[in-house]
């Protein structure tokens, strides 16, 4: 090795140290620490802090309010994704067929992507409220307790969630859109393809990996997804909008149950890690055969 | 015919927005007539839930804290990740791969995962309840995507600056002050809001970290705003729109870039 390559490594060390140093200490650690901690029974008020085993996990098998917590994820989870993939699909399509007025109806559609999950979540306090929401006053006077009855406020929340993150999906949509070279429809136009034809058989098609994509990041924030269903409903009412995730953090923070808390946050955790790794190799198998 | 189509996109998303405009006219709507509807539309505007908003809630406070916490994390953030991605686009870095993949693998990092040993430690630093402490998570965890976004730029500066700037003998502090960081200016500018609107908008591990209002950011202190009675929806509706102003305007400033990127994005996969 020269002396220039010695100096060029030693210069590479010294700028990614800090950040070495950050995700080690913030990241990395905490990470295996949380593994250690779901192994203990660890409840500060009582002072109780001892090893336990797989004890947590235990529990959690047979514990009902854990696998309704997990029901409750996947619905929220494939609800929320399926709705957003077929309106982000949908706004992309218009956005990109307009001649003017996109910058405004991407600004217009930005907006709800922009805000604080937190404001997300009190716009539809508001339009949810039983006497004066918006919602109730447009279906003409019902009362309908959106976020109190068990049976619609599951639906509820995920309706308040698509409502913020569809924009994400259309955006990267929109994106590849404005990516496909105009011959190529300009070729199906030759070869006499129709617009229901141009759309199933080259758009769609081209919009493949990146909705492949999309869907792989919008699921990854679904299953951890808090802000939402924790200031909306606060996993209420009965318990039927709670996640995992929610479940996690009263365990963690309001019953104060450490070891059991960190037990679930580790599900959380094998679950996104799981489906990541899912996708990803989908997407690799997906590049070679295309 | 064509006009007509580009006019109703605007309007369906015109619709799409409703609950942001509707938040909008709730905080200027008089207290009286927020729990009256229909009509739709208010007699007057007031100015009224700004008012209490603003002179008698910690609002304003939160707004504080949430900007320097924000600025605070960008400028951490932006000094760890540039070497970084510096080093991860043109150095020969030992390790790259791990790192790389490290970097891939914390984005899809659940924020529950870490909760409950950050707040063992926050609290062992007797870091709780500061900005310190909410900068160090924040900027920890933007730092992925900081880095993944700022080596995207280095890659597309022409490397002859660099080289050149190594024939002059200058050290490495200097080469990366005085020569990338100029040419870097727009991926730096983009890079940063982005931080800065991921910190904003941060509300787990805000609300698990803050105690009081010393530090409790805007998010946190929406999600605890107080009614006495009654829930004052006329003032949580002022509240929410203070909120969502930064970020906002920094996503329809970004507009452009977000979309030129995502493209770029696009064509390379």
């Amino acid at each position: 090795m020269t002396g220039r390559e010695a100096a060029a490594r030693r210069h590479a060390l010294v700028c990614v140290a800090p950040t070495v140093l950050a995700l080690g200490a913030l990241t990395v650690y905490p990470g295996i620490w949380v593994l250690w901690l779901s192994l203990q029974r660890r409840i500060p008020i009582f002072d109780v802090s001892r090893f336990a085993g797989f004890e947590n996990y235990a529990f959690l098998a047979v514990d009902p309010r854990f696998w309704s917590a997990a029901h409750t994820t996947a619905v929220f989870t494939l609800g929320s994704v399926a709705l957003e993939v077929v309106l982000g699909v949908a706004a992309a399509l218009a956005i990109n067929a307009q001649r003017r007025g996109r910058r405004v109806a991407l600004s217009l559609l930005l907006l709800a992507w922009a805000m604080p999950a937190v404001v997300g979540a009190k716009l539809f306090e508001w339009l949810y409220h039983p006497a004066a929401g918006l919602i109730n006053v447009a279906l003409g006077r019902h009362s309908i307790n959106w976020l109190g009855d068990p049976v619609v406020a599951l639906p509820a929340v995920i309706l308040a969630d698509v409502w913020r993150t569809m924009p994400f999906v259309a955006i990267l949509c929109y994106a590849r859109l404005l990516a496909i070279p105009a011959d190529v429809y300009e070729a199906a136009q030759v070869d006499g393809a129709g617009r229901l034809a141009t759309l199933t058989r080259i758009t769609l098609p081209l919009l493949g990996r990146i909705l492949l994509l999309a869907v792989l990041f919008r699921t990854l924030d679904a299953l951890r997804a808090f802000d939402i269903m924790f200031v909306l409903t606060g996993g209420g009412p009965a318990g039927t909008t709670e996640t995992l995730t929610v479940y996690a953090y009263r365990a963690l923070f309001q019953t104060l149950q450490l070891g059991f808390g960190s037990a679930v946050s580790v599900i959380v955790f094998a679950l996104v890690m799981t489906v990541a790794w899912a996708y990803l190799r989908l997407l690799r198998t997906g590049t070679v055969a295309a | 015919m064509r006009t007509l189509a580009d006019v109703a996109v605007v309007l369906a998303l015109a619709a799409y927005a409703i609950p942001f405009f509707w938040q909008l006219l709730t905080s200027f709507k008089p207290e009286a007539e927020l729990l009256r509807v229909p009509p739709l539309l208010p007699s007057r505007l007031t100015l009224a839930h700004y008012h209490v908003v603003i002179s008698q809630s910690l609002i304003p406070r939160a707004l504080g804290n949430s900007l320097g916490i924000a600025t605070l994390t960008t400028l951490v953030s932006l000094a760890a990740g540039v070497p970084a991605a510096y080093a991860v686009a043109r150095l020969p870095l030992p390790g790259k791969r791990l790192l790389l993949l490290a970097i891939v693998a914390s984005t899809a990092f659940p924020q529950i995962a870490t909760v409950s040993p950050l707040y063992l430690l926050m609290r062992a630093l007797e870091l709780r309840d500061t900005w310190a402490g909410l900068v160090l998570v924040h900027a920890s965890f933007a730092l992925p995507l900081t880095i993944w976004l700022l080596a995207g730029f280095v890659r597309e500066i022409p490397i002859e600056a660099e080289e050149a700037a190594s024939v002059d003998g200058a050290g490495l502090v200097a080469m990366l002050r005085w020569v990338l960081l100029p040419l870097l200016a727009p991926g730096l500018a983009s890079t940063a809001l982005l931080t800065f609107l991921f910190s904003w908008n941060e509300f787990l591990f805000a609300y698990t970290f803050t105690v009081s209002e010393a530090s409790r950011t805007i998010p946190v202190a929406l999600a605890l705003f107080p009614g006495v009675f009654e829930v004052p929806w006329g003032d949580i509706a002022a509240a929410s729109m203070l909120a969502s102003l930064p970020p906002v305007v920094i996503v329809i400033a970004l507009q452009r870039f977000l979309v030129q990127g995502l493209v770029a994005g696009a064509v390379k996969e």
